[in-house]
């Protein structure tokens, strides 16, 4: 590929050339903007590119990574997900519940004793068992956001900005459950918090949490999922053009509604991960992350056009956002100031895919 | 002999290299109806957008009273007293009347727009056309005939002297003709030169002073009204003769494979009531004018539209064919007619159009199998002659006969029983048509049924068994291949309309 346009660039003319390499530019704008961004904090601060620098980043990357891939369906089918974040806190508040320490005062459940005192005992099964508890909750909700999708054709972003506030309702309402009074959801089992941010090397002095493996995996069944299985293709051929799609015996109606399915299940994932990794929930948990992952869908090349989209542009979309979190934080940038580089980041990437669309006329 | 109101002389127009417009030429007398007929793809429509501004011609003089012209957009031409109507109405439906009558050119009183001017000059037009709707009556709720006069009345609002009507009269009732007659003999009163493009016989024989005949995309004659009958003006119409476009026939019609029984559509202006019958081996043509609903049919045998009623039996056995997945499953097939709506997955490479329909057939231990897919992909590529750098581009990058080409290789790879194929070769150079039509042959030959819906007559005529007569969303009538004549079909085509 790489030699081919090297032979190709030597036929050009000189003004061809320059036409070239600034289009070369353009197209890995981005990515020049974060190499420079990287190289600038480095040399204010070498520790930038320290390992546990490095490894922090992708922790914080991980969740949202998870979320981030739900999204990224969505996305593909020309959609989007408001309610992501959102029922990333309800799953996290049923997750956090369902596992407080068994010697927590102010347990939610005062009668819920299926995890055993002796902390090392292995709560592998409980742990499982929510977990697929809060992936079903999420696809519950997912399923609902696709079905109206996809019943009454409406736009995933009215949907879901709808379900976002019925969602955020629910998690209000199980806040005041037993006998919690809408308190943070605290006091987290160790064994919970261990599973998921616990250092995968044991007592080794370099932390290297289970989080990242985790978020790697999932990537891999989705990058599977994406690729290898005719739902995968279908999405595709649905975000791509739908009536082509329907031409062609693809149902696109039920293709739309499991898209969102396994983004609700990929939303409740992340709200277990989140849960253990905060420490303690309140149904505020997760506001506001879908529009972290929406950002780090469209900078990784998940068109809003759609049908276009890969898991390795999601992973680097998700990452680059948290490099340029991380990088704003070393360099003692104002919150404020964060704000305005994430926005103003988030419009170039566009700018520049939207530019592999356009016919130039 | 005064100056006349309109001269198109020597207009030329290629589109890829292909004449649309080939030496045609036009004269409008004052206030006369010039009624300007041919076959679909004659090149009425191309000759009026170079008029109107919408296309720009390569070669050819218009003169409008003896004053050379050159409109470059339809502004221009609004502005210079051409006026079109165009048969797809480009309205703003969810604005009233008023609004779209001024829209781009709003009565303003200091920067403000003037709602009480606007509504009293709309009134004024309305009134003297005599259409009895109020000004402010938003698009959306008036009927398509409701929807026809306003577009005139704006033609008029512009003091056109040059009007153009392209079909105005295709959903329209007889009264609603009625109404329009009267006020196009209005204008034709006040001096204003009329184009009026229709395929139906006796209106322009009724309506029209002199009538200008084209064959593809040449001029034939010009004729005082008077002076013609239907029958001469069809002969002109498609008098061409067939060259041997079209490769040998070799297939071997058999017995009846799939019946239709009254076929009726549910939504929409669809077809009523059609039954026939299609057999082994054959190649079904399905001939109509614009507008008797031909993609319909085969979208109702396809299930891409509703059935409202009506059997279709294959091989004996009733099929529902509710959606295209349950048809796909019974031996069905459906090239769509507007390839970039609703057949090419754009954005997507070669792999993934390709084998679309078959995705199934690759699962390997419930996965896709990678080598299976380049396999039928491969396989699709060198069938079909599809000229790609690599299956890996996106489709959209190739040629329309080469993205066709791949969308016809996706269905073949289904092995479907029936092939609906609808405008197979629209937008397609010669080449490639020729091999398109091979490929019908030669599945024709191997026993499968094939129904081919073509606006171009002499393709009909060359590749089918027999040919299916549309008109207006009615079936005509069938007629065999060998010994039909154009004329007998445009009569057909005509029949109900």
């Amino acid at each position: 590929m790489v030699k081919q346009e090297m032979e190709m660039y030597k036929t050009l003319s000189a003004e061809d050339k320059k036409r070239f390499i600034t289009d070369k530019l353009l197209d890995n704008a981005l990515y020049i903007l974060v190499a420079v961004l990287i190289i600038c904090v480095v040399i204010y601060n070498p520790r930038f590119i320290s390992g546990s620098s490095i490894i922090n980043i992708l922790t914080l990357s991980s969740t949202r990574l998870v979320m981030a891939l739900g999204i990224a369906g969505a996305v593909v089918l020309t959609g989007t997900d408001l309610s992501a974040g959102r029922m990333l806190g309800l799953t996290a508040c049923i997750s956090a519940s369902l596992l407080q320490a068994p010697n927590y005062a102010a347990k939610m459940y005062q009668s819920l004793t299926w995890l055993p005192q002796d902390p090392n005992s292995a709560i592998i099964g409980q742990l499982v068992c929510v977990m697929i508890l809060v992936m079903l909750v999420g696809a519950v909700i997912g399923f609902f956001n696709g079905f109206m999708a996809a019943k009454f054709m409406l736009h995933p972003f009215i949907v879901t900005l709808g379900t976002q506030l019925i969602v955020y309702g629910l998690s209000l309402i199980y806040a005041t459950w037993g006998s919690n009074a809408g308190a943070p959801i605290g006091g987290i089992d160790q064994r919970y918090t261990n599973f998921v941010i616990g250092n995968v090397f044991g007592g080794s002095s370099f932390y290297f949490p289970w989080i990242i493996i985790y978020a790697a995996i999932i990537s891999f069944v989705i990058w599977i999922i994406w690729n290898k299985t005719v739902f995968g293709k279908n999405m595709f051929a649905v975000g791509c053009n739908s009536e082509a799609a329907k031409v062609s015996g693809v149902s696109v109606f039920w293709t739309t509604i499991l898209v969102f399915t396994l983004a609700g299940a990929m939303y409740g994932l992340s709200g277990f991960l989140e849960s253990a990794r905060v420490g303690s929930n309140t149904a505020a948990t997760g506001n506001g992350y879908e529009l972290d992952a929406i950002a780090a869908c469209v900078i990784g090349g998940v068109s809003f056009t759609g049908g276009v989209g890969k898991v390795q542009g999601v992973i680097i979309g998700v990452i680059l956002l948290q490099i340029i979190n991380a990088a704003l934080i070393f360099l003692n940038v104002p919150g404020s100031i964060t704000y305005i580089v994430r926005g103003a980041i988030i419009l170039v990437a566009c700018a520049i895919d939207m530019r592999k669309y356009l016919t130039k006329k | 002999m005064e100056t006349p109101l309109l001269e198109m002389k020597n207009m030329n127009k290629k589109f890829s290299g292909v004449y649309a417009i080939n030496n045609a030429q036009l004269t409008l007398r004052h206030g006369t109806v010039h009624a300007l007929m041919g076959e679909n793809g004659a090149g009425k429509s191309t000759l009026m957008k170079c008029l109107f501004g919408i296309y720009l011609e390569d070669s050819g003089d218009i003169l409008i009273e003896g004053k050379k012209v050159h409109f470059t957009d339809p502004k221009q031409a609004l502005e210079n007293g051409v006026a079109m109507v165009h048969q797809e109405l480009n309205q703003v439906t969810k604005r009233d009347i008023m609004d779209n009558l001024w829209l781009g050119r709003y009565p303003k009183k200091g920067i403000f727009v003037s709602q009480e001017v606007m509504y009293n000059n709309t009134k004024k037009v309305l009134d003297d056309l005599e259409i009895d709707v109020d000004p402010k009556k938003i698009l959306s709720t008036l009927s398509v005939s409701e929807r026809q006069m306003v577009e005139i009345a704006k033609a008029v609002s512009y003091n056109a002297k040059i009007l153009v009507l392209d079909e105005p009269t295709s959903s329209l009732s007889d009264k609603e003709v009625e109404h329009l007659f009267r006020i196009i003999n209005k204008l034709r009163d006040r001096g204003v030169g009329m184009i009026y493009i229709s395929h139906k016989m006796d209106e322009i024989l009724r309506i029209s002073d002199d009538i200008t005949i084209m064959r593809d995309g040449k001029y034939v004659s010009t004729t005082l009204a008077k002076d013609l009958t239907m029958d001469e003006i069809i002969k002109q119409m498609v008098g061409r003769e067939i060259t041997n476009r079209f490769p040998t026939k070799e297939n071997i019609v058999g017995d009846v494979f799939m019946q239709v029984k009254n076929l009726t559509g549910m939504y929409g202006s669809t077809i009523k009531d059609v039954s026939f019958e299609l057999k082994k081996g054959e190649v079904l043509g399905v001939a109509g004018l614009v507008g008797s609903r031909r993609t319909e049919l085969l979208e109702n045998i396809f299930g891409y539209a509703t059935k409202k009623s009506g059997e279709i039996i294959v091989d004996g056995k009733v099929v529902l064919n509710r959606n295209p997945k349950e048809s796909i499953k019974n031996g069905f097939a459906l090239l769509t007619e507007e390839r970039r709506a609703t057949g090419i997955l754009p954005a997507l490479t070669l792999y993934e159009n390709a084998t679309i329909v078959t995705l199934k057939r690759y699962l390997k231990n419930g996965l896709l199998d990678n080598s299976k897919i380049k396999k039928d992909t491969d396989w699709v590529m060198q069938s079909m002659k599809v000229k790609a750098h690599s299956p890996r581009v996106a489709i959209r990058t190739l040629s329309g006969g080469n993205q066709q080409k791949v969308i016809i290789g996706r269905w073949l790879l289904k092995d479907p029983e029936i092939l609906l194929l609808d405008e197979p070769t629209r937008g397609i150079d010669v080449g490639a048509k020729y091999e398109i039509y091979q490929l019908i042959n030669e599945q024709a030959k191997n026993g499968k049924c094939c129904m081919v819906v073509s606006s171009e007559m002499p393709e009909l005529l060359g590749i089918c068994d027999r040919i299916l007569v549309m008109s207006n969303g009615r079936l005509a009538g069938i007629v065999d291949a060998k010994t039909t004549t154009q004329e007998e079909i445009m009569t057909l085509a005509a029949k109900y309309v």
